[in-house]
């Protein structure tokens, strides 16, 4: 297959080209950016104009629910949706049932999406067994099924040996942990920021130091070890300010964080709206306004999903008890256009921190449209309006806090190693 | 927006008091005032809601706010009906609302539910159908309204006004709706100065954003106080990682004559019961001159009808 991208606005920020130009594709690999190779005849041309063309999104947390929660979701429609949302490569999390802490559940896993259209899909194995935070699983043989870093998700990890031989043992490989900081006595029983909103809501709280305690633990082990670290889901203002100061004395450390949380705050929980109950928790406007400055300056590097889709009847109920998440991956790229737009950044920056910058954790030959890489590509309108509605979303999981909100910017074409896996209907 | 008033401003829902206009706060202990004297007749009815179902519906445990509940609703000629449905796994989720369509489908009119989750009103009050009406008695840590309107019009008998008065709350607002509510009516009707003093481990994080004043040390958050208002120390609490003992939380946080003579010499003292004597309270205090715990009671049962009436006026009758 061959195709012709033309007259699109060209957005590559591994190659710091942003230009009207014409991108041509065949065998799976981008072959012309700008002029056609010699004897190139499309079978499909796509006009862009007025469009832009990008490398295909990098998302560093999709959860697929399979295996186990497929009534939640299915991998078919998890990554159609991701499809839909301009994302070609995912990272997802071992929170599956069971987890994914055996080569034989990565490797099937692995099978069952490559038979599939969509993004590729790149799990993060369990790093301990059960993900029950005593035994470390077999992160060599996992890594060679195909696992490219370790977590625990969500799941806690209450025993600093455990983490502490499990960075050491990382080490020894040179294999990433990607840890969400978050005591886990701290945070014990919370379901929203501790602060004004959960005083005034009588919601339990779980205090911003439940994450900056968790990290000061991952920074000293991390510095002690050598062990490659990349903080996920980082929601404080201080524990941002540790981060940057982390790097700044050259720890190599890297960090996300969920496009929900820049721009919401625990002042959207008044009204208890449940699609509002995300992990971490929605903070502070001074902790989500460090969030937006953060990754204007570059000490966050990267923006995702955190994509949890949630059973309709698991959100219909109290907050306390509704389950946590939010569904996302159709709305990283309007998310994080928005924050671009209102903060004044450059749209290549924008496209940076959801392309070449996460496939740079994630540690794949993504987010690039030089000639002879892989033709993952996202051509989407930033001007287009649309408003979010289970109707308008792909996912199976219509939990997402941003019901029936306008969005500007949508994806009209998802093209992965060279095919068009997502086109939107005229 | 607001969940709990009707599109012309009436009462729809009673969910919280954080937020409810000052002039239906005082439309209710104005309607109260008026049923105060129907407990005093010798038939004590009124036949404001003959014919209307009102479903008690306890997924926590209460005999106080659910009796009195109870009679103020029969007070008003209303067919009562109660569940208790103790907390079980069962009853969580999606049961809820399986729970309240089945009572909307035998015709209820209004529920009155405690939940231990806070926002649980708000919730069922999001999902019932238009004509029927969500009184929340109790969800949580977030609200218990009722018995913040009945502590307002109890503090409005004994002193007249709120523009100059300084109340205190004392104890484990942390755990407390009934504080939650009791700190949003009296910042709404007024009330210059509102004081909460309690150990660092029973109060929450940024209550200061509540509009109150925040004391460690009983003595000065006493002093000069018109209005004591003890909290209830949960059973639980007494003993753990928040208290050490009983005994010391009585020994600094308790009150005592002693401590309440710091207060002003016509101060009142009130609690939302039930007490726990020599915890939050000597009996010296809770049943001397200065105590209007009982009051409260008799109160509440007029406040609980003002509430009901008015909601059963507002487009439901």
């Amino acid at each position: 297959m061959k195709i012709h991208i033309k007259n699109g606005r060209v957005i590559d920020p591994t190659n710091v080209r942003d230009e009207v130009a014409d991108v041509y594709i065949a065998a799976g690999k981008i072959v012309g950016n700008g002029h056609a190779p010699a004897d190139f005849h499309a079978n499909r041309t796509i006009d862009a104009s007025g469009l832009i063309v990008c490398p295909g999104l990098v998302d560093l947390s999709v959860r697929l629910r399979e295996p186990g929660f497929e009534y939640k979701a299915t991998l078919e429609s998890e990554m159609l949706a991701a499809a839909a949302g301009g994302i070609t490569s995912l990272a997802c999390p071992p929170d599956t049932d069971p987890p994914l802490d055996e080569p034989g559940l990565v490797e099937m896993l692995k099978f069952r999406a490559r038979n599939l259209p969509g993004p590729r899909v790149y799990p993060v194995g369990a790093l301990t067994q059960k993900l029950e935070g005593r035994m470390l699983t077999e992160m060599a043989e996992l890594a060679e099924a195909g696992c490219r870093a370790f977590t625990q998700a969500d799941a806690p990890l209450a025993d600093t040996l455990v983490l502490l031989r499990a960075m050491e043992y990382a080490a020894t490989f040179g294999f990433c942990l990607w840890l969400r900081p978050q005591d886990v006595s701290l945070a014990k029983g919370g379901v929203a920021h501790d602060g004004a909103i959960a005083a005034r809501l009588g919601l339990p709280g779980i205090p911003a130091l439940a994450e900056t305690v968790a990290l000061a633990t991952i920074l000293q082990l991390a510095q002690e070890t050598g062990a490659r670290i990349h903080l996920a889901r980082l929601s404080t203002r201080d524990g941002i300010a540790m981060v940057g100061a982390a790097k700044a004395q050259g720890l190599a450390v890297t960090c996300d964080v969920a496009c929900t949380h820049v721009h919401l705050s625990e002042n959207d929980l008044i009204g208890f709206d449940s699609h509002m109950h995300l992990v971490p928790p929605l903070r502070s406007l001074r902790d989500r306004d460090a969030i937006r400055e953060a990754l204007r300056d570059g000490t966050i590097d990267a923006l995702c999903s955190d994509h949890t889709p949630v059973d309709e009847d698991e959100k219909q109920r109290p907050f306390g008890e509704s389950v946590p998440g939010a569904s996302g991956v159709e709305l990283l790229l309007p998310l994080t256009l928005k924050w671009a737009r209102e903060m004044g950044v450059p749209l290549m920056q924008a496209i940076d921190l959801v392309s070449r910058k996460p496939a740079q954790i994630l540690g794949i030959p993504a987010g690039s449209l030089s000639v002879g890489s892989g033709a993952d590509l996202c051509v989407f309108d930033e001007a287009a309006d649309w408003v979010v509605t289970p109707r308008t979303l792909a996912s199976q999981g219509d939990n997402t806090p941003f019901l029936n909100r306008p969005m500007q910017g949508r994806v009209r074409y998802t093209l992965i190693d060279g095919h068009i896996d997502f086109e939107a209907a005229p | 927006m607001n969940l709990q008033l009707t599109e012309d401003g009436r009462l729809r829902h009673l969910l919280t008091l954080d937020g409810l206009p000052r002039a239906i706060i005082l439309q209710i202990l104005d309607t109260a005032e008026s049923f105060m004297d129907v407990g005093e007749r010798e038939v004590k009815k009124v036949p404001l809601l003959r014919g209307k179902s009102i479903f008690n519906l306890f997924f926590e445990p209460s005999t106080r706010t659910r009796t009195t509940f109870e009679i103020a609703a029969k007070r008003l000629s209303a067919d009562v009906v109660n569940l208790n449905i103790a907390t079980s796994s069962q009853t969580k989720g999606e049961a809820i609302l399986d729970t309240v369509d089945n009572l909307a489908a035998m015709h209820a009119d209004m529920f009155i539910m405690r939940h231990a989750q806070s926002g649980a009103a708000h919730f069922i009050a999001r999902h019932v159908a238009p004509h029927i009406s969500v009184v929340n008695a109790g969800d949580g840590r977030h609200a218990h309204p009722t018995q913040g309107l009945l502590d307002m019009f109890t503090i409005r008998r004994y002193k007249g006004e709120f523009h100059n008065l300084t109340v205190a709350i004392v104890g484990d607002v942390l755990h407390s709706r009934v504080a939650r509510s009791q700190i949003h009516a009296l910042t709404t009707l007024g009330v210059p100065e509102v004081r909460v003093i309690g150990p660092k481990t029973l109060l929450p994080q940024g209550v200061e954003q509540m509009g109150v004043k925040v004391f460690h040390d009983m003595e000065a958050g006493l002093a000069g106080c018109d209005v004591v208002i003890m909290l209830r120390l949960q059973n639980e609490r007494m003993k753990g990682a928040r208290l050490p003992s009983a005994q010391e939380y009585f020994k600094f946080f308790g009150l005592t004559p002693e401590k309440l003579a710091l207060a002003k010499p016509d101060a009142i003292v009130m609690h939302p019961g039930p007490m726990n004597r020599g915890v939050e309270i000597a009996s010296e205090v809770a049943d001397g001159p200065q105590s209007v715990i009982l009051p409260q009671v008799t109160y509440g049962i007029a406040v609980r009808m003002a509430v009901m009436a008015m909601l059963a006026g507002t487009g439901n009758a």
